[in-house]
């Protein structure tokens, strides 16, 4: 069976299985581990990858369902020259993670909210980010990265 | 020297951005679920699905003959290796052996070319049990004719941590017992001026890393290669030395970043099932599990604690009596070292002359208990600063002046036998009242809370490393100490920038692999920075040593007129940086020095604890009286660190353990219905999320440089956790006028009490 969709802004085509979620034929097949794996039940929002824009967890999406489309993941936000998305820069300048396992799908779930709200309230913000859990830093650092790269952060 | 005051600091004490920032932003940080080894095949686990039961059969010939399975391995197969292992109580079958001691426990693991094929393979394995009467509470534990759940006497750990002995396996149920006792505390409670009294209990609960425990185990004639996720790598290596019965140097445990531990990734866990996985398929193995299994390998140790605590007429605590009983589950892991951990703890950070604390820990048919950051502290700081507000308001005195009272004072040896206070707990205690509002006006239906706590930390001080000066001048630090999220590989090279007068750029980390890094005890009980920075600290001192030596052989000159200066060495008017002191020594722009340091249980660290990892905290909630949902408004930790080599990371690491201490003040909490864990998913185990989040939050820290490590400094990263569930309940009695004495205080609980209250 072969898969074709817009793989971080390149057409790509890769054999998959039926069965196979689209975590699996990132991780297993196309060697892209940095969409991580944690609950595999779409609660923690570790697996978090954008199908044409929009926040989806690749734990449980089956790889079927993201043919023909756009996937963004973790591995596709940095210019090919290296500089850094600027959440990707927010969230290192204010110590937004820790042990970095729920950071990637932290990254897209923020790009999908500032792609759709550039300034969101510390409310929407809270809100918008609920579905994704992190278990090291109490997300005050996550919620001010994302302020920052918004131009909401009241120093 | 280490302890030296300095204050014009060129590197630590500045929040340098993290190390590893730009690898975990991007997706490249590589953990162990993210390896692939050459020929790698994978492994998945039958569990048990009884409590207590023999194992009167298993046929795995099915499941074995299907395509893709290499093998299918049980407790039958083990000839050859010694499968019972543990640091503490070698009491744990890599594989049940017989007999099974909890629902969910490892019974047989099918290897196949891939996960899927190893799962399926699982269906056809069959296991025939015959059921056994279960031991699932203390209560059962402890009966008179309660089956025991060991037969067997066990070898004690080599490496228990503690210098006592170890209960374990002799004829009872009893997995560990501790006491301590000064004064004559009966005398005291006799002429005290009012006692509180009281029954607490603190649940079992799941760390809850993102990262569930994963282990890749290559077993071959050149000895056992395992990559884990483990937190104490040297740890893990003694155990699988002893399971293969191998020499140290033929076991290499190799650690690559880790997705959160705190503390449940300490010690052995998976590598031996996937070590003897990959020994009976001949073949590198996999083996991940998800996180439903691994909330079926380790959580924290409940406790249900009798606690009375006096004050006299001064308003002076003078006695404190405690008895817990704790449930430690099916094995010991590191259950013993949390239950002497949690004695000590059950005395606060204050000076009480009369002390008795007994605490016994039990062996039932349930998930086995080990680590949980905090080492027990939390689990006795629900009763015993629940105990300072109960007795505060009894005598009509307030709670933080009260805790002012009686703080212990710096240098004080409020412990017997042990290390001096370190800490400053007044001055935290006065920041905490400030930045809370303590006497501010409240709204209606809020509570304020002021709470504290001091642990024994640092573990046991075993660490070594090895510090590289290359001829360019960029610097190798050789570390144990493994990054999990805390920031060592941030903290470490700026100690050595630091010490040697390099760029923090040009200092390279490399960590957890124990075929090449010195030996570093554990990552753990708030350690590293005091330790291992101590370490690497000592180790740059040496390394410059043997440069001043190099530097006078080169300008020809002697050792003492060779002057070090920042990142180099002066002699008159010659000035040499490390570079060309190593390149003219060599006389080639290669080559380098390598600067050594052991710490051991002498000199300044001598005496136990390493510190006293010491933390005040503070919050202010509001509590909806329709319903008895809490909503954390404000929230405050003051950490007392000594000096903070990265303010950001410390920080960071208070703010982290309060999250976790509030999910269990809040929600968190494993719960058992007959012998079955009924929440074991995160579907069902209720976890801290943004919208949990105070609206308020102030990040303090205290840097006196009063601690061992370097420049002063002290552990922080379990402090904020300890308290936290004493200050909801605290601060609920102050909103509403009910006392909780058991966490979590979930909306159910807080509405039933103030239904209570309300019938009168």
């Amino acid at each position: 069976m072969k898969l074709q969709f817009n793989l971080n802004g390149r057409a790509i085509e890769t054999e998959y299985e039926h069965c196979e979620t689209l975590a699996e034929v990132l991780r297993e097949r196309l060697n892209l581990t940095g969409t991580k794996l944690s609950c595999e039940v779409q609660v923690c929002g570790a697996c978090t990858v954008l199908v044409d824009g929009l926040p989806v967890s690749a734990c449980t999406l089956l790889a079927y369902e993201a043919r023909d489309k756009k996937v963004v993941t973790i591995e596709g936000l940095a210019k090919p020259d290296g500089t850094l998305h600027p959440i990707q820069q927010a969230f290192i300048d204010e110590f937004a993670f820790q042990c970095g396992f729920c950071t990637p799908g932290m990254i897209l779930a923020a790009k999908a909210l500032l792609d759709e709200n550039p300034k969101p309230t510390r409310e929407e913000i809270v809100h918008y980010m609920d579905g994704n859990i992190c278990r090291c830093t109490g997300y005050v650092s996550i919620v001010r990265a994302i302020q920052k790269v918004s131009g909401t952060l009241k120093e | 020297m280490s302890g030296e005051k300095k204050r014009d600091f060129h590197v630590v004490n500045h929040s340098v951005p993290r190390r590893d920032g730009r690898a975990k932003v991007t997706g490249k940080a590589s953990y162990v679920s993210d390896v692939k080894l050459t020929g790698m095949a994978y492994a998945k686990v039958l569990r048990s699905p009884y409590a207590h039961a023999k194992i009167v059969s298993i046929d795995t010939s099915r499941a074995a003959a299907r395509p893709g399975v290499y093998c299918v391995i049980t407790g039958n197969d083990l000839e050859g290796l010694n499968p019972y292992y543990g640091h503490a109580v070698k009491d744990h079958p890599l594989l049940a052996i017989g007999k099974v001691r909890y629902a969910g426990e490892p019974v047989a693991a099918a290897v196949a070319i891939d996960e899927r094929t190893a799962f399926e393979a699982l269906e056809f394995i069959d296991a025939k049990y015959e059921e056994l009467k279960p031991v699932l509470t203390c209560e059962d534990a402890m009966a008179k004719d309660a089956p025991l759940l060991h037969e067997r006497k066990f070898e004690a750990g080599a490496l228990r941590g503690f210098e006592g002995e170890v209960t374990a396996g002799k004829g009872t149920n009893i997995c560990q017992e501790h006491h301590i006792k000064w004064g004559d505390v009966e005398a005291a409670f006799k002429k005290a001026a009012d006692v509180v009294e009281g029954e607490y209990y603190f649940p079992m609960t799941y760390a809850y890393a993102m990262e569930a425990y994963v282990a890749i185990a290559d077993v071959n004639d050149n000895g056992v290669t395992v990559y884990s996720s483990a937190q104490h790598p040297f740890m893990v290596r003694h155990d699988l030395k002893s399971v293969f019965n191998l020499p140290v140097s033929q076991v290499r445990l190799i650690v690559p970043f880790v997705g959160g531990g705190y503390g449940s990734k300490s010690y052995t866990k998976i590598e031996p099932l996937a070590a003897a996985c990959s020994w009976k398929a001949r073949r590198p193995v996999k083996l991940q599990l998800t996180i439903e299994e691994a909330m079926l390998t380790t959580r924290s140790d409940d406790a249900r604690t009798w606690m009375r605590t006096a004050v006299d007429a001064d308003g002076k605590i003078i006695a404190r009596q405690a008895k817990i009983h704790m449930n430690t589950g099916a094995y010991a892991e590191n259950s013993p070292l949390v239950v002497e951990k949690s004695t000590n703890r059950c005395v606060g950070p204050y000076a009480i002359p009369n002390v008795q604390i007994d605490n016994y820990s039990y062996y039932t048919n349930t998930v086995p208990a080990s680590s949980y950051r905090g080492f027990g502290c939390a689990q006795v700081t629900l009763p015993g600063e629940s105990q300072i507000d109960e007795l505060a308001k009894k005598i009509g005195k307030d709670a933080y002046e009260f805790r002012l009272a009686n703080a212990a004072k710096p240098g004080e040896e409020f412990f017997p036998k042990m290390r001096p206070f370190d800490g400053t707990l007044t001055e935290d205690l006065d920041i905490a009242a400030k930045a809370i509002g303590w006497k501010a006006p409240i709204a209606k239906g809020h509570g304020r809370s002021i709470a504290c706590s001091t642990s024994d930390a640092g573990a046991y001080p075993l660490t070594s490393t090895a510090v590289r000066v290359h001829a360019d001048g960029s610097v190798t630090v050789m570390t144990g100490s493994t990054e999990l999220g805390q920031g060592s590989h941030t903290v470490i090279p700026q100690i050595a920038a630091e010490e040697l007068g390099v760029p923090f750029e040009n200092v390279y980390v490399v960590s957890s692999d124990t075929a090449i890094t010195p030996y570093d005890r554990s990552t753990g009980a708030s350690r590293t920075t005091t330790l291992m920075g101590s370490a690497v600290f000592d180790a740059c001192r040496e390394a410059i040593q043997q440069m001043v030596v190099m530097a006078a052989d080169v300008l020809k000159v002697k050792v003492e007129q060779i002057q070090v200066i920042r990142g180099g060495v002066r002699c008159g008017e010659a000035q040499l940086n490390w570079s060309e002191v190593i390149s003219k020594f060599y006389a080639l722009p290669d080559g380098e020095v390598i600067g050594r340091a052991y710490i051991r249980k002498s000199g300044r660290f001598s005496q136990i604890p390493v510190f006293w990892e010491t933390v005040s905290t503070a919050v202010e909630v509001a509590v909806d009286e329709e319903t008895g949902k809490i909503d954390v408004e404000k929230l405050v930790t003051v950490g007392d660190v000594g000096l903070a080599i990265n303010p950001a990371l410390a920080e960071g690491q208070d703010i982290g353990a309060a999250t976790m201490g509030l999910g269990t003040g809040l929600f968190e909490e494993l719960v058992y219905q007959g012998p079955q864990l009924m929440n074991g998913s995160i579907l069902d185990y209720r976890l801290p999320r943004f919208s949990d989040l105070a609206k308020e939050v102030h990040l303090h820290l205290v840097q006196n440089q009063d601690g061992v490590g370097p420049y002063g400094a002290k552990g922080g990263g379990e402090g904020s956790l300890n308290s936290m569930a004493a200050n909801i309940a605290n601060a609920v009695e102050r909103a509403v006028g009910v006392r909780i004495r058991h966490a979590p205080l979930t909306p159910e609980r807080v509405w039933r009490a103030l239904k209570r209250k309300d019938e009168g």
